[in-house]
């Protein structure tokens, strides 16, 4: 058992990953998080949904995650008054999700402090994710105010930026609180991209989910498709064929090293280093190039399917992959050397935006940012799914939380995933099979999936109704614990080093908003 | 004689004057490409500020409802400032007629009224971007000046003018000298060249990150004829500022006002140095990363205290 709380009864989830299933009660939330929390473990992500139909009102699930593995707590909600216990407490990355739960299906936290909207921006009224939600009927006119909070003293001005930013990048509202240079306080206001992914999935069928699930964001795409996969394969009982497996792994880690390749690559940029720009996005293309001669498609999207994969490597192909490996090897072996003895990129990289390990473990930060923080975690070690189970991970981390700390992290992590790509390749054989059938989802099922991102880990639950189908999926983004440090971090640098800041997080927007 | 003298002199100012203003959109694009080759990549080409300008000159110009007359003016004003500068500076020939008009601290004057205006103008809209860039311009300025002053204070004290042409004809027609004074003003020079004209490391002329900008950030509320006019006048800025620098330091190879026959050498010499120039600016530009801001004073302040050191050698060796 992951956790021992008295009649709390967890049962073991079938699946790639260890987890757990329990039905609780409301006010038992909180002590079974602080119990979670004071034994390390963190907060994953929050969601509800509306089991109206079936005559139980609504359901809010929490995931929590610790060293066992993860822990999936459901509890039902009054059908009129959907209330459930404050958990931004004890987790402060529960605040938003909290928000964003209230926004789309009406259920609250009981003295939860924040009442502002999250992803709503106005745009609708009533709850989009209750079932008797009719939109076309419910557009709102108006946008919702939404009061910053203000830091009053002598000298103290407010810049407020975006959504609409001078570069092509996602939309997202930061309003710094500034005396001179110097920031006091960000905070960020996210929700322009919202699209009603997790309305969307409501009633589709199991392939045309995996679809949109590999649509969530984009440069996670192959995440997300075997997060989904992983979760309907949880719910079907199914294990894809060992050349599948192995292959999801190849494609996960070739995600990770063009995403690290372009991070790195506009971590130059930032700092007006167009030469290291200019070499690391030559290398990604090189990496995206071989994806759409090798596998068809560039990001690898819709190659991941429930049940295997839709993609082989051919023996040529291999070949070609161990050359790209052996040039990227050698290439960013290099490029490491001039950006670390770059005097001017390492005073910009050093002690900027620093997140120090204590508040990294407080604010629940995870994946890559976390694993700069010594926040040691990573899903391919310890819950590791085939097959990762046969591959020896060594995973990155580093204690000075700062920008120098996350290209570090970053150029590890590139190169351990080269190393991991060598050996995947070496397994890889040619006559295996490449997914097993999967049509239709049982009934009444619940599945999950946690699948290490280049990010970090990214989770996707799917409830299907009593005929199989989607009837709540919800895909959950590790910007979600992410965004917030981003406004820790900043504190107490001066405003011109935000955008470097905030582009060695690097996070979502398109997969929090959702 | 006189007469002839003076046409002459009208007809070579001309000359320069057509010279520069299409010069300086080249130099930039020549920068833009040496530093696209540099950097592994094919670049736009030189003629792309040309083409930049012609479709900003062809758009409609979107001006803030709260704008005053001070906004829309500004542009004229930059791009007047800038050009009369590249104007009078002697690159081709010595003594222009209009050369007298302005000495070198009258030069530094007219780069600050540009400064003022573009300044008066970012604030004039009160969005928060306009009055970080003025700000921020006004931090780097104000230490740029004075060691542009001290940069040209040298330069003057060995020709004992400071009247530009009088400077010129003292480094250019007068026996090959080395001057150590000068070396540690031309270094000073090119500090201040960098942080004045935006560039690298104390500026980006190439972002797209609002909260990082100094210059950009001032100019990001114009559009059309009016961004047209102050690319243009940065371009101008940046000739010439490396005109002076040609002017102190290399001079060599400038025409007489009148020599008509040395004039196309003259023009060729420049047009070497202007490459030869852009080039090391593009190899400067992509071997350092952008300071931290607050660093930009420690950077102006070494180059203050070279200049200073050049004077200081002048008076110690008289050389």
């Amino acid at each position: 058992m992951p956790i021992t709380y008295p009649n709390l009864h967890l049962t073991r989830l079938g699946g790639a990953i260890p987890a757990w299933l329990g039905e609780i009660e409301p006010g038992d939330l909180p002590p079974i998080c602080q119990n979670v929390a004071d034994g390390g473990g963190r907060l994953l992500a929050l969601w509800g949904s509306d089991a109206r139909e079936l005559g139980d009102g609504f359901a809010l699930h929490v995931a929590l995650v610790n060293e066992a593995g993860l822990i999936c707590l459901s509890m039902a909600l009054d059908a009129v008054q959907p209330v459930y216990p404050d958990i931004s407490r004890i987790f402060p990355a529960a605040g938003r999700m909290q928000r964003a739960a209230y926004d789309l299906l009406g259920i609250y936290a009981h003295e939860g402090h924040d009442h502002r909207k999250w992803v709503r921006h106005g745009a609708w009224r009533g709850f989009p994710l209750r079932k008797d939600f009719d939109a076309a009927q419910n557009r709102a006119d108006e946008p919702d105010a939404y009061p910053f909070v203000q830091v009053e003293g002598q000298g103290v001005h407010e810049i407020p930026v975006g959504p609409i930013h001078a570069g092509t990048i996602e939309p997202g509202h930061f309003r710094f609180s500034v005396v001179g240079e110097k920031v006091l306080r960000l905070e960020e206001r996210l929700g322009y991209t919202h699209k009603g992914i997790e309305k969307r999935f409501e009633g589709l069928t199991l392939q045309q989910g995996a679809k949109l699930a590999g649509r969530v964001s984009g440069d996670s795409t192959v995440a997300y498709a075997w997060a989904y996969a992983m979760a309907a394969e949880s719910i079907a009982a199914v294990t894809p064929p060992d050349q599948a497996l192995w292959l999801r792994a190849l494609f996960l880690e070739r995600e990770r090293i063009a995403n690290h390749l372009g991070d790195l690559g506009d971590l130059g940029n930032d700092v007006a280093l167009s030469f290291g720009f200019a070499q690391f996005w030559i290398l990604k293309e090189q990496v995206l190039r071989n994806n759409a001669a090798l596998f068809g498609h560039r990001y690898l999207m819709d190659k991941i399917i429930p049940g295997g994969v839709a993609a082989d490597l051919t023996e040529p192909g291999r070949q070609t992959l161990h050359e790209e490996c052996a040039m990227l090897e050698r290439e960013v072996r290099l490029l490491r050397g001039i950006y670390e003895e770059h005097a001017g990129m390492q005073d910009r990289f050093i002690a900027a935006g620093r997140v120090e390990p204590k508040l990294a473990a407080q604010l629940g930060l995870c994946g890559l940012a976390g694993r700069a923080s010594a926040q040691a975690w990573d899903a391919r070690v310890q819950f590791a799914c085939a097959p990762y189970d046969r591959l020896d991970v060594r995973m990155a981390t580093y204690r000075n939380g700062d920008v120098a700390a996350r290209v570090i992290v970053r150029f590890d992590e590139l190169f351990e995933s080269l190393r991991l790509q060598s050996e995947i390749l070496d397994h890889l054989t040619h006559d295996g099979e490449l997914a097993t059938t999967l049509e239709k989802l049982p009934g009444n099922g619940f599945g999950v999936g946690m699948v290490e991102g280049w990010r970090g880990e990214v989770l996707v639950a799917i409830h299907t109704d009593a005929q199989g189908n989607l009837t709540r999926v919800h895909p959950h983004d590790p910007s979600w614990q992410n965004w917030p440090a981003v406004e820790h971090a900043i504190m107490g640098n001066i405003v011109p080093d935000f955008p470097l800041i905030n582009k060695s997080f690097n996070l979502s927007y398109s997969g929090q908003d959702l | 004689m006189e007469n002839i003298n003076l046409t002459l002199g009208i007809l070579f100012q001309l000359c320069q004057s057509l010279l520069v203003v299409l010069l300086a959109p080249l130099l930039t694009g020549w920068v833009n490409q040496c530093r696209a080759w540099l950097q592994n990549r094919s670049g736009p080409g030189l003629l792309q500020p040309f083409r930049t300008l012609r479709k900003l000159f062809h758009k409609d110009a979107v001006i803030a409802y709260n704008a005053s007359p001070l906004f829309r003016i500004t542009p004229y004003i930059l791009f007047g400032c800038m050009w009369l500068a590249a104007a009078i500076i002697p690159i081709i020939a010595v003594d222009l007629p209009f050369s007298p008009a302005a000495d070198v601290i009258a030069l530094v004057g007219v780069f600050a009224l540009a400064r003022v205006f573009i300044a008066l103008a970012a604030m004039d809209i009160g969005t928060a971007f306009g009055t970080l860039g003025a700000r921020r311009e006004m931090l780097v300025s104000f230490l740029a000046e004075p060691a542009l002053l001290m940069v040209l204070f040298t330069a003057s004290l060995i020709s004992q003018s400071t009247q530009l042409p009088r400077i010129v004809e003292a480094l250019a027609h007068h026996q090959f000298v080395l001057y150590p004074s000068l070396a540690f003003a031309g270094l000073a020079f090119v500090i201040v060249l960098l942080a004045e004209n935006a560039r690298i490391p104390v500026d980006n002329p190439g972002t797209h990150l609002e909260l990082t900008m100094i210059h950009e950030a001032m100019v990001l509320e114009y559009s059309a004829r009016h961004l047209a006019l102050i690319e243009w006048a940065s371009s101008l800025k940046l000739l010439a500022y490396i005109s002076l620098g040609i002017a102190l330091f290399f001079p060599h190879g400038i025409a007489e006002v009148g020599q008509w026959g040395a004039l196309p050498l003259a023009i060729a010499v420049l047009l070497v140095k202007l490459t030869l120039a852009g080039a090391g600016l593009a190899l400067l530009e992509t071997l350092l990363a952008k300071m931290r801001i607050f660093r930009a004073p420690e950077f102006l302040g070494t180059a203050f205290l070279l200049a200073v050191l050049g004077l200081l050698i002048h008076f110690l060796l008289g050389a």
